[in-house]
């Protein structure tokens, strides 16, 4: 089977400057995909490109063995590749069924005519959805303020993992988070893993990186200088690479 | 927001309902009357108008706006309907038709003003500050361009009749009638509970916070308050949502104009100004945030009643109506000072 989401060849510019040149990278379903680089490597750029922010001046986009257009951030979501950033995009004021359903509102007919929101069946599908992913919120009813960093991801996930995403781009989803906290949340990234879910994770801590991906993308100034398999490298491999020590080497 | 936390919302908001009791109690005593139906009714009849702004207020600040127009939108909205009126009732039309056609048509113009502060908010990202000061000023302008700076006058006494009735009337020997007086002998006592305009006022504020608290639009307006830039990629239209809540904003503004017309058979420019301060504060101690995303329209309506009750307490007390700026003052200082540093009685979590 090949892979669930593969770009080819993507290239970016601004300006004068190459931001991502020529990089190709694929994700099988139920794999997670460590992407690496210091800042200003292009990582990000690059993902921009697969959510739609940004579109390539050169490459292809293949998701589910069909080549596809992604010319805005909807035609992504439409796409189920959903991006989770590092602000989460959640109102924190409002409750977890209600972020979850957020611009998506289930309703219902109150006394046959008025259309009003069905806050009992977006509270069970929410509980359920949560279940499914092993993810214990203590109270639904209360509000994002009240959530922990960790939970606050969670149900940012959860809100992907219930429209139907099948593809997870994360941004430094353990950044901010405490150490029990970023455990959880790899947990969860390694059972989205079990739902057949393709997943990016982009992160700085190496140890995130090596505790939930499979493979490891490498980038810096802009092109792809390594991909490994996680098992068979080591974080000083990793570094060396990302500084570009080991090109220098050879 | 479920039906249950917007109850326990509501009693999180204890220190202003404690309020509100101490203020009952503390005029009960040195006021004489102030504990009576009439003294309620005076109490909810000052309050109309600050009801109307103050929840016009809510769905502002909700959003994390602020709407400064709201007095000026209501004194020209009393200007323009009595001009109408007027101008009608001078042409020969009988008064009936010619109030009813000047409220429908003021409520149209009053739009006006709404779209404007919603296009300058929505589309050209103006400050909500500026944009419905700038919009307030330009109405204010054209009420006293209409008036001449002075009063309008010519307004048939229909007018006062409907604004000033009641809903029900008690007399002894009639029982209770509906919205007219009963006819009896001279010096028979007439109950007459609850001002017509008080029902009207009821109504829409009930109508309000329903939109609020239980339809998609009032979700968006408490997700674009709290983080605007989830609500756009959520897929929401923030330009349509602001363009409509201000819009709502000017209605009920208008509609506050056009029962002061009704009340004084008269239009002044400035008939709305001195509620400007209070509408904002009764929000403030209702417990919505200036920052957006939080409050709630029954919130907003025990802050009023807070005010309200001062204002109205203060007066029968007979002290004169001046303080009751400085008390405002105070208040809202209180308000503020508890929302500082103690959040947890207002935004206690549910």
């Amino acid at each position: 089977m090949g892979y669930l989401l593969e770009v080819r060849n993507i290239v970016k510019r601004f300006g004068g400057l190459t931001a991502v040149n020529n990089v190709s990278m694929g994700v099988s379903a139920g794999e997670v995909v460590g992407l690496l680089g210091d800042n200003g490597a292009g990582k990000s750029t690059l993902i921009k490109v697969i959510s739609g922010v940004y579109r390539a001046e050169e490459g292809t986009i293949r998701f589910k063995d069909r080549e596809v257009e992604i010319a805005s951030p909807m035609d992504a979501l439409g796409m189920g590749i959903e991006t989770i950033y590092q602000d989460l995009a959640l109102a924190e004021n409002l409750n977890t069924p209600a972020n979850i359903f957020l611009g998506r509102e289930k309703m219902k007919k109150s006394l046959g005519v008025l259309n009003v929101l069905d806050h009992d069946y977006m509270h069970e599908e929410s509980r359920k959805v949560l279940e499914k992913l092993d993810i214990l919120i203590p109270s639904l009813r209360n509000k994002i303020k009240a959530l922990s960093g960790g939970q606050r991801q969670a149900v940012a996930i959860s809100r992907s993992i219930y429209w139907d995403a099948k593809f997870l781009i994360m941004d430094e989803p353990t950044a901010a988070l405490g150490v029990a906290e970023q455990k959880k949340v790899l947990d969860l990234v390694n059972r989205l893993k079990d739902h057949g879910i393709g997943i990016i994770v982009i992160s700085h801590q190496m140890h995130d990186v090596f505790s939930v991906a499979d493979r490891l993308v490498i980038m810096r100034r802009g092109e792809k200088v390594a991909e490994l398999v996680t098992r068979q490298t080591n974080p000083d491999e990793v570094v060396s690479f990302i500084v570009g020590a080991e090109t220098v080497r050879k | 927001m479920t039906r249950k936390s917007g109850l326990a919302g509501f009693l999180g908001q204890r220190w202003a309902v404690l309020f509100l009791l101490l203020e009952v109690i503390v005029f009960s005593v040195i006021g004489e009357g102030f504990f009576s139906l009439n003294g309620v009714q005076i109490v909810l009849f000052y309050g109309t108008s600050l009801f109307l702004l103050a929840t016009a207020e809510t769905f502002v600040i909700v959003t994390g706006g602020i709407d400064l127009s709201v007095g000026f939108i209501m004194g020209f909205s009393a200007v323009v309907s009595a001009k109408l009126v007027a101008a009608m009732a001078v042409g020969g039309m009988d008064p009936l038709p010619a109030i009813l056609i000047a409220l429908v048509a003021t409520l149209l113009i009053g739009l006006l003003p709404g779209l404007l502060s919603g296009f300058l908010v929505g589309w050209l990202k103006v400050t909500p500050f500026l944009a419905t000061f700038a919009t307030g000023g330009i109405v204010y302008g054209v009420s006293l361009l209409l008036t001449g700076g002075g009063e309008t006058k010519g307004v048939p006494d229909l007018a006062n009749v409907i604004g000033n009735s009641y809903f029900m009337y008690w007399a002894p020997g009639h029982g209770l009638s509906f919205f007219t007086r009963p006819e009896v002998v001279r010096g028979t006592r007439v109950l007459e509970i609850i001002p017509s305009m008080l029902v009207v006022t009821a109504v829409v504020v009930i109508a309000a916070a329903w939109v609020l608290n239980r339809t998609r639009f009032g979700r968006h307006a408490y997700a674009i308050g709290g983080n605007e830039d989830a609500a756009v990629r959520a897929g929401i239209n923030i330009r349509r949502h602001y363009m409509v809540i201000y819009t709502a904003s000017a209605l009920f503004s208008t509609l506050a104009g056009l029962i002061y017309m009704l009340e004084y058979i008269t239009g002044k420019p400035d008939a709305g100004t001195s509620y400007l301060l209070d509408s904002i504060v009764g929000v403030v101690i209702g417990g919505a945030s200036l920052y957006g995303g939080a409050g709630t329209v029954w919130g907003t309506i025990l802050g009023c009643l807070i005010l309200s009750v001062l204002e109205t307490g203060l007066r029968m007390a007979g002290v004169p109506t001046f303080d009751k700026f400085i008390a405002v003052g105070l208040i809202l200082i209180l308000a503020v000072l508890i929302d500082q540093f103690f959040p947890e009685l207002i935004h206690k979590e549910d």
